[in-house]
């Protein structure tokens, strides 16, 4: 059975921020008014942080995309009271909407703080409420979420495959929106099981690390060091 | 005085007082109390309509207020039931007038626990959801079946020594109180075989809730640390809990004892001598409490790690420095300077100490919980966190309506167990005498004593 994981290159994000705007289009993430991102409550499945480093003149810029790190052994499962967060058999982490009952232990069980809370009913600006992705529930007030490697396009990958009697590929077949818009090729994604997929073979290159390893969390998003 | 039943005076009168007439402080009382309480339900119902966004909950602060709340009101209900049932196990004879009013606090209160926890959820109308698909792994879990456990367990523990005093109402009152006392007394007439089971009962249940209080805060105290984040990642945790558990719980007992002796006169049963043997408890608390938070500290300290540093340097120089000091000042220096000094170790004195601790509890909730998600391991959602008038109202209603609850029950229940009085009295001082022989060396003093003592 595949595992999916990503990649991310630092060499290559430019932090043109595509894969943010993707995201939040991809899954209907609702958009904030300023006072209340102001007071918080952004919400980005993906974001990029910017990190400069240094002081003049050895300063130097750092671009670092954060998805959910789709751990595998993730702590916000574990703490869930109600089984809204799981992992399925491939090792996604997704997370049940209907299910959730809104007690935000799983946000302080993370430790790359990726989960968000809705706060309030969800909002878009007119244009974007008219353009909303059919293929994605839109989440009520008072339920966490968080990037689950869009789930759904995986499932479309799954019966197309079954469809044709076969598994679904380990590359190209299924990609997260964020992948697929990277215009810098920054973000790699494939089955880490596969040793012919560019994301395995990457995600055991020696300029490969994830964030927070020594937590054992073992999370399934691999950043590439600068070089 | 005047009485309006007809049995001839009693010399524990007083304390039926309170159950048979109310007088209009009381009423005054309880108008402002359910004026606060309403507020506090239209602030919720602000939040219903709303969701949590009206709270000042953020990124990453996500938990705030009604973790705090949830925490320290479970503390206090280690007030009464573990206290009185290691009172009673000890055999201390000083219980006798305290032991209900300590009882019922842990009772009332542990609804405003399950309830904090409820306030807090974005979908409260999925509540059962717990219990229809839990996850036995998930702390939150643990927390259901401790508590209730513990709220089974105290029910039973306060309801069995109030059978009966329930049966002495029953004698005395009239109407649809006559009928009630009468159910719930459940038939007793004090027959020597009743006495020989209920005493038995008692002492079953005062063992079986010891374990089961110490486990309570325990689990509370593992919803924080089963996580890895800095500061709540530690292994004194379950035991630093229960001590401040106590603590705060020792606190309450005392105010709530003043309260009712002021109001309902009750200065010849609730004497200096209670609340000082009850102070020089509070006073090793809060020693104990110290070394537990000064050991905490000292390690997050010495061991230099990033994360659980910027914690602890929010606590005590950062943006949370005049809480965490005012919390070392109302937990300790306050208490040790009354306490620990015989001239003000006066009932005034320890009210005031333990009006103190309770506060400064409060704050080493909110110390435990809030600045922790404020400097999250990672530092790229960093945030402060302000609690809004939601939040402040639904406090103040919990609190308003706990005291609320509790004057009612004073009004329904005699808050000073009666008959345990009345026993300590015929029985309680031969028993003392017998037993402190027993510890002395050489063959008995002789059985006159008590006699003579009496
Ligand atoms: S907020 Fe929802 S998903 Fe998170 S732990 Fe609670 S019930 Fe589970
Ligand atoms: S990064 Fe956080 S939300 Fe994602 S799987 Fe790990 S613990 Fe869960």
């Amino acid at each position: 059975m595949a595992r999916w994981g990503m990649v991310i290159d630092l060499d290559r994000c430019t932090g043109c921020q595509a894969c943010v705007v993707t995201c939040k289009a991809e899954n209907n993430v609702p958009v904030v008014t300023p006072r209340e991102a102001q007071a918080g409550r952004l919400m980005l499945w993906m974001t990029v942080i910017p990190e400069v480093e240094g002081e003049f003149p050895r300063v130097r810029a750092r671009f670092t995309p954060r998805p959910c790190m789709q751990c595998d052994h993730p702590p916000c499962v574990k703490v869930c009271p109600v089984q809204a967060m799981t992992k399925s058999p491939e090792g996604t982490v997704s997370h049940v909407f209907a299910r959730c009952i809104g007690c935000r232990f799983c946000v302080q069980a993370c430790p790359y703080g990726v989960t968000y809370f809705n706060w309030q009913a969800p909002t878009w600006p007119k244009d974007l409420r008219e353009s909303l992705n059919p293929d994605f529930a839109i989440r009520p007030t008072g339920v966490v979420e968080m990037c689950d490697f869009c789930h759904h396009r995986l499932q479309h990958a799954r019966e197309e495959a079954r469809a044709e009697e076969r598994d679904v590929r380990g590359e190209g077949e299924y990609v997260p929106a964020c992948v697929q818009a990277c215009p810098a090729r920054a973000l790699i994604f494939g089955d880490l099981d596969d040793p012919n997929t560019a994301a395995s073979n990457l995600a055991h290159s020696p300029r490969a690390f994830r964030m927070l390893e020594d937590l054992g969390t073992s999370p399934k998003v691999y950043y590439l060091k600068e070089g | 005085m005047q009485t309006t039943h007809p049995q001839a005076f009693d010399r524990d009168d007083v304390l039926f007082a309170p159950v048979l007439r109310t007088g209009r402080g009381f009423y005054a009382a309880v108008a402002v109390l359910l004026a606060v309480a309403a507020w506090g339900a239209y602030a919720y119902t602000t939040q219903l309509r709303y969701g949590l966004g009206v709270t000042g909950l953020n990124r990453p602060v996500a938990w705030g207020f009604y973790i705090v709340n949830f925490v320290f009101f479970i503390g206090i209900s280690h007030a009464g039931t573990l206290i009185s049932a290691i009172l009673r196990l000890c055999n201390a004879e000083w219980r006798r007038p305290i032991t209900r009013a300590a009882e019922t606090i842990t009772v009332l209160v542990l609804f405003f626990g399950l309830g904090s926890i409820i306030i807090d959820l974005g979908r409260p109308d999925r509540l059962f959801y717990v219990l229809q698909y839990g996850r036995l792994q998930s702390p939150l879990l643990w927390d259901v079946t401790s508590i209730t456990t513990y709220l089974t367990a105290s029910t039973l523990y306060l309801y069995m020594p109030l059978i009966p005093d329930l049966a002495l109402l029953r004698d005395r009152a009239r109407g649809w109180r006559r009928q009630l006392y009468t159910a719930i007394s459940l038939g007793w007439r004090g027959t020597p075989e009743q006495h020989r089971r209920l005493e038995r009962g008692i002492a079953v249940m005062a063992v079986l809730v010891i374990p089961i209080a110490v486990s309570v805060h325990t689990v509370v105290s593992w919803v924080f640390s089963m996580t890895l984040q800095p500061m709540w990642k530690s292994t004194i945790f379950g035991p630093y809990f229960v001590t401040g558990a106590i603590f705060s719980g020792m606190a309450a007992l005392i105010i709530a004892m003043a309260a009712v002796r002021r109001a309902y006169h009750l200065e010849n049963y609730l004497k200096p001598v209670h609340f000082n043997s009850l102070a020089l408890l509070l006073l090793t608390m809060s020693l104990l409490w110290f070394y537990f938070t000064f050991a905490e500290h000292l390690t997050a300290y010495y061991g230099g790690e990033l994360a659980e540093g910027a914690v602890l340097f929010a606590k005590v120089t950062g943006p949370y420095a005049p809480e965490f000091w005012a919390m070392v000042v109302l937990n300790l220096v306050i208490p040790l300077a009354i306490m620990a000094n015989r001239r003000t170790r006066t009932v005034a004195g320890i009210v005031t100490a333990s009006a103190s601790v309770l506060v400064g509890m409060w704050l080493e909730r909110y110390l435990i919980v809030v600045p922790t998600l404020a400097n999250p391991r990672l530092p790229y959602a960093r945030g402060l966190y302000f609690p809004t008038w939601v939040e402040w109202s639904i406090t103040a209603g919990a609190f308003a309506l706990f005291i609320l609850l509790y004057m009612v029950f004073t009004k329904l229940f005699p808050i000073i167990s009666i008959w345990e009085v009345r026993e300590g009295r015929e029985l309680g001082i031969q028993e003392a005498y017998e037993r402190i022989e027993s510890y002395l060396p050489g063959p008995g003093v002789g059985a006159g004593g008590p006699i003579a003592l009496r």
